[in-house]
């Protein structure tokens, strides 16, 4: 076991994991922070996706010991970013969720896009998403609402 | 007409034997040619012997699987195509939101499998060691590649070994951490000291690459 002091969402965190412990499982279990979920633990699906220093990753294979300092950010903390806000209204708008459990992922992804590329084409978002599954398909949404997105940060 | 039809025959058959015959000596002639290359310059000889060594190295899995020639990394010895719908991005970076720096850390994750190191990326397609069906290119084609200064990032020969000794995705190869089952990765056919003594060889024999597409 060794402690570590971590930034989320902009408050300093002290926890006390193995080095090798996943991030994911930090925030789900050590903060109880359970809106990054679980999917696959292999970095296949996309659904623990948060964002360390901006840059969209894989919580699930990450494990604690390489985070050094940088600053992560979790679906929790999207809201107070003007591009995490503007992504989640469009889903709302879009009704974009079904079963809603690889939402969070999904979200974390499309803000970096619109982060990376404010006016994305089809083929951005299918490139940028790609690694999101869903299983209730519901990709033709996920892709109106990111345009949407885009419209409103314009 | 009967007696030109009967000769015709011998005539041609005259023809052919002379031809083959032609060829047989220019082939042998070649070969001797090269036998006298080797014979009179070892160092050639040696630079060529040690590119083959280089060669072996260059499209082990964990060299080429990034040096491909299509949109995406390959993963695994049998070289397959990267899960998750990486792509190569612009830059061989990925793309916003499925970048390789979102799974690819500094390190390697040995307790989760992720392979890492310092900004893990794709080699540029000017750097393909592959086709587009993903087989390995020949050996007298990448060794063209590896010293084109216009596709190289204009590295001349001692840079060439300076890259091989010391940049940090080159030295991954020999530690590429474990996989998700947790067993090892494999590692190229030469050490890494067998694989610069090679490029130092090769280097100091001026890079010659062997003839052939």
């Amino acid at each position: 076991m060794a402690t570590y002091q971590i930034n989320v969402n902009g408050q300093s965190k002290k926890v006390e994991v193995d080095p090798s412990t996943p991030l994911l499982w930090v925030l789900r279990e050590d903060l109880k922070m359970t809106g990054t979920k679980y999917g696959c633990g292999i970095s296949a699906c996309g659904a623990c996706t948060v964002h360390l220093d901006g840059v969209a990753t894989r919580s699930c294979i990450v494990p604690i010991s390489l985070l050094e300092n940088r600053k992560i950010t979790t679906i929790e903390g999207i809201a107070s970013d003007p591009v995490g806000r503007a992504v989640q209204n469009a889903w709302v708008e879009k009704d974009v969720v079904q079963c809603g459990y690889c939402q969070s992922g999904q979200i974390m992804s499309a803000v970096a896009l619109l982060k990376a590329t404010t006016k994305p084409t089809d083929t951005n978002i299918e490139d940028s998403m790609g690694g999101n599954l869903c299983r209730c398909a519901t990709y033709v949404r996920i892709r109106e609402a990111i345009k949407r997105a885009a419209e409103q940060l314009t | 007409m009967l007696a030109n039809h009967r000769l015709l025959f011998p005539s041609l058959l005259l023809v052919l034997i002379a031809f083959l015959t032609c060829i047989g000596l220019t082939t042998r002639a070649n070969n001797e040619n090269k036998e006298e290359v080797s014979v009179a310059n070892p160092k050639l000889a040696d630079g060529l012997a040690a590119w083959k060594q280089i060669y072996s190295v260059l499209t082990s899995p964990r060299c080429i699987n990034c040096h491909t020639a299509t949109n995406y990394p390959q993963q695994g010895d049998d070289r397959h195509r990267h899960f998750a719908n990486v792509v190569r991005g612009p830059d061989g970076k990925g793309v916003p939101a499925l970048t390789c720096v979102g799974c690819h850390q500094t390190l390697n994750a040995d307790s989760t499998g992720a392979p890492g190191g310092p900004g893990w990326h794709l080699a540029p397609l000017s750097m393909r060691w592959q086709d587009m069906n993903n087989r390995p290119l020949s050996s007298a084609a990448v060794c063209r590649s590896v010293t084109d200064r216009s596709k190289n990032e204009n590295m001349d020969g001692p840079a060439l070994l300076k890259h091989h000794q010391e940049a940090a995705l080159v030295l991954w190869a020999w530690n590429p951490g474990r996989r998700p089952d947790g067993t090892m990765r494999t590692v190229p056919p030469l050490t890494h000291a067998e694989f610069v003594n090679a490029t130092r060889t090769w280097v100091e024999a001026g890079t010659p690459c062997p003839p052939g597409r």
